[in-house]
């Protein structure tokens, strides 16, 4: 056992961890934050991804001791100071972008990067960009707009009667 | 997995005296090794992270205008620093995995492994660029040997590789829908005095050059040159994903297109 | 204007804000005081005489609690089949045991030989590495024809063969379709395969088994649809513990599609070890176990018959099936290929006659059982695709052939056995056109000639049955349990409501949906009501979320109840108004007396239910609660028109979906953008199945497509925006809110669309191609291109 520390959603934080203890364990297991995901067992589902300096990354894939020092932002950071809803949160809400909820997190963090690179991305480059991330519930249609509602770009509402 | 010692070396040297224990292993971004441990199919006793050897990280052109790749480079930062020096790689990276194992996997673990699907093994043999470990400097010809098979002895590192640049080149993946890997890739590059192409996921010995397309492409550089031309199907992969006629005629088909993209 | 609240109003979902800021909390959230961890071992071949299994070694591995095996569940139960069938003579079918950890033979390549519970998952996995198996493989049968060979390997010994059942529906009809058939004008065949696919929600399975010894009561966390089917199958059936000391806790659940429906050896595993180890124990399935544990998808392979007229009217429908039941019954499995398929066949047309075959039969595969759809995404198919194929070589256009065969008068009793209540086809397939801008096709098929590519478009017309529903007659069908709902609702003093339902919600939304329906009823804010679900210890016995039944069975026991309560309620209105009962009215959250200015609050009856100062005592109990069972007299029998258009690039065999419209009558509506989300994801899945997923197996049992390397999952950029309505309503006659369910129309009705569509564009490309098997990966595509 090593003793690992880092940043995570700006609070130090720092734990004994094994050499194949992943990241995604230790945010789980070490430090409660189970609002990251582990869906699948070959990197391809995006449940559990995070972002590390400010890169967004598959915890799950990635082992803690490499996160020494890092700056880790999870979903329960992605809120704003007061606690309510980020722009791309509150848009995955307003457009109905989730349902049984467990991609979520991932989806959150790879928008919220993805945005970062590219604010005003088309719809081509949105679902290019979720390569990485699987939802089983929402055929992506929503997904999609939501991030396209968050970057400020104009969708079509939600149904109504 | 296995547990395991994990060492975070920052220079070359450390980590080459780190990889000489034994059963120990490179790590670079660990987006394919990683879970192959989880599946319990290689158990190394330590793990050589080269993510913080800054002395492989990064491009650079040298004296003869070869780009120059750090082995612990990430798809990322290849996609983004050789954007305009060398526009063929720079949308082969782009084209590896998804966002965030771009973010992770590393130039040096992609070519180390040799997985027979994978896109920058096209790009090294397409481009004849030179494989560059702490101990030798190796021909990329020389480097591909088969499915996963490298001259690589235990504990080599790949602390860089030099691609020499064409004057137009381009990458045509067509990806297994699963895996989202090339169920076949093409990498065309035309030189000044020549024409080569990088052939990945098509072959049961892995990737390989394809000699008929380039003599045909070195006298006429066009998706016309390769059309009449044909591939054996014999030796192609056949899976649940394509046969090897399919696979065959996939090759040709992106040949041609990767020749009208870099034309 | 939009509704903004009650029914019919696209109301913001609550559960999100947790779902959205990472406080949700799923099963493998959950971790206990002292807990141990499982690890299983797996059989990795598919067929085998497991002549030993030596744990001596693995025991004194390091964190080794204990290692079970088969031995420890000699006369502990197996898990149980749910429904029984009953073949064309009149036999049973073939139910062979299936015991919790392999005993004497494994049978699939994943088949759980021992248990590792240790102090650590990785633990546990590396002592599971030094148990030594002695395993005498023998011949796997994959291929179901191969399995129904004289002299097939038997899957289980003790059967007489790999034949579960012989099913014909309906018998009697079946001399007078083969007549039909043969009589016929003109006939279409088709053989195809609906092929098998992994459910794979995202989350994959999570159980928790806990005791406490003082009490003697077990308690079992699990990702499950329907938690007090699992504590009545694993406690009636298979461990031997009464309801009132098992309690089953399904919390957040990150999807099912069917896969988390049915009882699974890893939750009866969890809470009989826990109690023999007095410690809870836990399993968390990796996604390459879930692939070999997770019960799979259709498999089903069919001969369609189509006997039509010189006009093009349907005279005669016949299918025989091959349906794949893998090696053991999983719960509901046998029920699929049947009544969830047979009744189907009709599908919306006034066919006279139909006879249905299904043969089902054991093979060395991880069981089969529902999945999004189940059953009717199969009868979709083979109907829609025959009707294609039809309309081709009758130079009939497939809208008209449709058309012309719609039924039209409702209800509608149809020859396999179902009565379709209400329904408006040509309605819905108008709305699909119109969305579909069907008749600008020619334009953009020109735009994609230009880019080398072949535009097709294909039709496909659905009706499903929902809500399943009346618990007498699936009963009379072999159904080994009730279909009702439940719903019980308390009213607290201050006036505020929770109902506590036996439905539950894993990603439908049933927070936010259900309160919409009460707030409606009483004339109150949504956000007074809260749904409480998921927990056998504080819900009625109920039946769970499967065959969008939610809100058609489960929101009507919710009705129900809430009926009870306004009734109960007007009646302290009445007293505390001194009126008679008759007249009193409920409106906006207030009580009135019929033509006065007399009013009292919501608030003030709730109030009065709970502190009776002034309260008809010698007519009514106190207080505000009340439970209701619904089961209703009939499914329902949601219907649509979808439309595909693709492109096929010549070169590759590579299908693009470039548009999909979707226009489906679910009947009212409670809320909109929950129901257009529930189209999505079953597009999604119907997209996935007709393009890119499949379970393959070697010959050998293998399952190939064994993780997501090799088993293609739609991704954001497989997929286009759709466009989808539900304007057209024909309510349900018969459910007090006049529901039909969404949940599973878009997987059941998107598949035949996409097939026909791409036959649609190699055909206009000049290739005579009038079938390929789904999925429509460009290797295939382009392997009948150039046969």
């Amino acid at each position: 056992m090593t003793n690992v520390s880092m940043t995570v959603n700006g609070k130090s934080v720092s734990g004994e961890v094994e050499g194949r203890t992943l990241l995604v364990e230790f945010l789980r297991e070490g430090l409660g934050l189970t609002g990251t995901h582990v869906g699948c067992d070959t990197s391809q589902c995006g449940a559990c991804v995070v972002h590390v300096d400010g890169k967004a990354v598959k915890a799950c894939t990635m082992f803690a001791a490499e996160a020494e020092g890092a700056e880790v932002k999870t979903i329960e950071g992605m809120a704003i100071a007061d606690g309510s809803l980020g722009t791309i949160q509150q848009a995955f809400q307003d457009y109905h972008g989730l349902q049984c909820g467990f991609c979520t997190p991932g989806m959150v963090m790879s928008a919220a990067a993805l945005l970062a690179d590219n604010p005003r991305p088309s719809e081509a480059e949105v679902r290019s960009y979720l390569e990485g991330n699987l939802c089983r519930c929402t055929g992506y249609h929503n997904i999609v707009k939501a991030i396209m509602a968050a970057s400020g770009q104009s969708v079509e509402p939600v149904a109504a009667e | 997995m296995h547990n395991f010692e994990l060492v975070k070396p920052t220079t070359i040297a450390d980590a080459v005296q780190a990889l000489s224990g034994e059963d120990a292993q490179p790590l670079g971004g660990g987006q394919t090794l990683i879970p192959t441990m989880k599946q319990r199919l290689a158990a190394p006793a330590r793990l050589v992270s080269t993510l913080g050897i800054a002395e492989m990280q990064g491009v650079c052109t040298d004296d003869h205008g070869r780009i120059c790749i750090g082995g612990a480079t990430t798809h990322a930062s290849v996609t983004a620093e050789t954007a305009s020096t060398f526009p063929g790689l720079s949308g082969l990276a782009a084209k590896i995995g998804d966002p965030a194992v771009r973010n992770r996997g590393t130039i040096g673990g992609s070519v180390a492994n040799n997985d027979p699907a994978a896109c920058y093994p096209a790009a090294c043999l397409a481009t004849g660029a030179t494989i560059v470990t702490d101990k030798r400097e190796i021909a990329a010809d020389d480097f591909f040997q088969g499915m996963f098979a490298t001259p690589l002895e235990e504990g080599e590192l790949i602390t860089e590789i030099k691609f020499p640049v064409p004057q137009a080149s381009n990458y045509q993946k067509f990806e297994q829908p699963a895996s989202r890997f090339a169920l076949v890739g093409v990498f065309v590059a035309r030189f000044g005095d020549g024409v080569r192409v990088g052939v990945t996921g098509a072959s049961e010995d892995g990737v390989f050059r394809w000699s008929a397309a380039e003599e045909a492409l070195s006298g006429n550089f066009s998706a016309e040159a390769v059309s009449g031309l044909s591939l054996p199907a014999e030796g192609m992969i056949g899976d649940l994903h394509g046969s090897p006629d399919y696979r065959a005629h996939l090759v040709k088909v992106l040949t041609g297109r990767a020749v009208t993209a870099a034309s | 204007m939009p509704k903004d609240s009650g029914i019919g109003a696209s109301t913001k979902r609550r559960e999100d804000v947790r779902f959205l800021t990472g406080r949700g909390r799923y099963t493998d959230d959950i971790n206990l005081r002292g807990q141990a961890y499982v690890h299983f071992l797996r059989s990795d071949v598919a067929h085998g005489t497991l002549k030993g299994v030596d744990t001596s070694a693995a025991e004194a591995m390091p964190g080794v609690i204990r290692i079970f095996t088969g031995a420890d569940f000699e006369g502990v139960g197996g898990l149980p089949c749910g429904w029984q069938i009953t073949d064309r003579q009149g036999n049973p079918m073939q139910e062979p045991p299936h015991p919790v950890l392999a005993q004497g033979k494994v049978r699939h390549v994943g088949d759980p030989i021992a248990a590792v519970v240790a102090d650590s998952f990785e633990e546990a996995r590396d002592a599971a590495e030094a148990i030594e198996v002695d395993i005498e493989e023998l011949p796997a049968v994959v291929d179901m024809k191969a399995a129904l060979a004289d002299g097939a390997p038997k899957v289980h010994d003790d059967l007489s063969s790999n034949l579960c059942y012989d099913w014909g529906f309906v018998e009697d009809n079946r001399q007078a379709v083969d007549d039909a058939i043969k009589g016929a004008h003109h006939v279409t065949t088709l053989e195809l395969v609906n092929q098998r696919l992994a459910p794979n929600a995202m989350e994959p399975r999570v159980a928790i088994g806990d005791y406490a010894g003082h009490n003697d009561e077990s308690t079992l966390y699990t990702t499950s649809q329907n938690p007090h089917v699992i504590r009545l199958l694993m406690g009636a059936f298979v461990l031997g513990i009464p309801e009132h000391k098992l309690r089953v806790i399904a919390p957040d659940v990150g999807g099912g599609f069917g896969s988390k429906i049915f009882h699974y050896a890893e939750e009866a595993f969890c809470t009989f070890a826990a109690k023999q180890l007095k410690r809870p124990v836990k399993w968390t399935s990796t996604r390459t176990e879930a692939f070999m544990s997770d019960a799979q998808g259709r498999d089903h392979v069919t001969k369609v018959e189509l006997a039509l007229d010189a006009e093009g009217n349907f005279l005669a429908y016949r299918t025989d099936t091959l349906a794949n039941m893998g090696a053991y019954l999983s719960t509901f499995s046998t029920s699929v290929p049947t009544w969830l398929h047979g009744t189907l066949a009709a599908g919306n047309y006034k066919t006279p006659l139909i006879y249905v075959n299904v043969k089902a039969v054991f093979t060395n595969t991880v069981p089969v059982d529902a999945y999004r759809g189940a059953g009717r995404p199969e009868a979709t198919y083979q109907l829609e695709r025959v009707i294609d194929k039809a309309a081709r070589e009758m130079g009939i256009d497939p809208v008209e052939l449709r058309r012309r065969n719609f039924i039209t008068e409702f209800p509608y009793a149809t020859p396999v056995a179902v009565e379709y209540d209400t329904g408006d086809y040509a309605a819905t397939l108008d709305k699909a056109l119109e969305i579909a801008d069907w008749d600008s096709f020619d334009k953009r098929a020109e735009e994609s000639a230009k880019k080398g590519l072949w535009r097709g478009r294909g039709i496909n017309t659905y009706i499903e049955a929902c809500g399943i529903a009346p618990s007498a007659l699936v009963g009379q069908l072999g159904a080994r349990a009730g279909l009702y709902e439940s719903a019980t609702v308390r009213v607290n003093a201050t006036g505020g409501l929770v109902v506590m339902t036996g439905s539950h919600s894993h990603g439908q939304g049933h927070e936010t949906a259900f309160p919409q329906v009460i707030a409606e009823m009483i004339g109150i804010d949504a956000n007074m009501v809260e749904i409480v679900h998921g927990d056998t210890a504080n819900t009625p016995m109920g039946m769970g979320t499967y065959g969008s039944r939610s809100i058609a069975v489960g929101g009507s026991a919710m009705v129900r109840a809430t009926e009870k309560i306004i009734a109960k309620a007007k009646k302290i209105a009445a007293h505390l108004m001194e009126a008679s009962d008759a007249d009193i009215e409920l409106k906006d959250g207030a009580f009135t007396v019929a033509g006065t200015d007399k009013s009292v609050a919501w608030g003030d009856v709730t109030l009065a239910a709970y502190v009776p100062h002034n309260y008809p005592l010698e007519d009514i109990e106190p207080g505000l609660e009340e439970t209701a069972f619904y089961d209703p007299s009939n499914f329902t029998y949601p219907a649509g028109a979808y439309i595909c258009e693709v492109e096929v690039d010549p070169e590759t065999g590579k299908v693009t979906v470039d548009r999909f419209a979707a226009a489906d009558d679910f009947g009212n509506v409670i809320n909109p953008m929950i129901v257009e989300g529930q189209v999505h994801g079953g597009l999604a899945q119907g997209l996935g199945q007709a393009l890119l997923e499949n379970c393959v197996y070697d010959e050998n049992g293998q399952l190939l497509s064994a993780t997501y390397m090799d088993y293609a999952m739609p991704r954001a950029d497989d997929l286009p925006s759709y466009r989808v309505d539900h304007s057209c309503q024909t309510p349900c006659t018969h459910n007090p809110l006049g529901v039909k369910g969404c949940g599973e129309a878009g997987a059941i009705g998107s598949p035949p669309a996409v097939v026909n569509a791409v036959v649609d564009a190699l055909q206009r490309g000049g290739k005579d191609i009038t079938h390929i098997d789904m999925p429509l990966s460009p290797g295939r595509v382009w392997a009948a291109m150039n046969v």
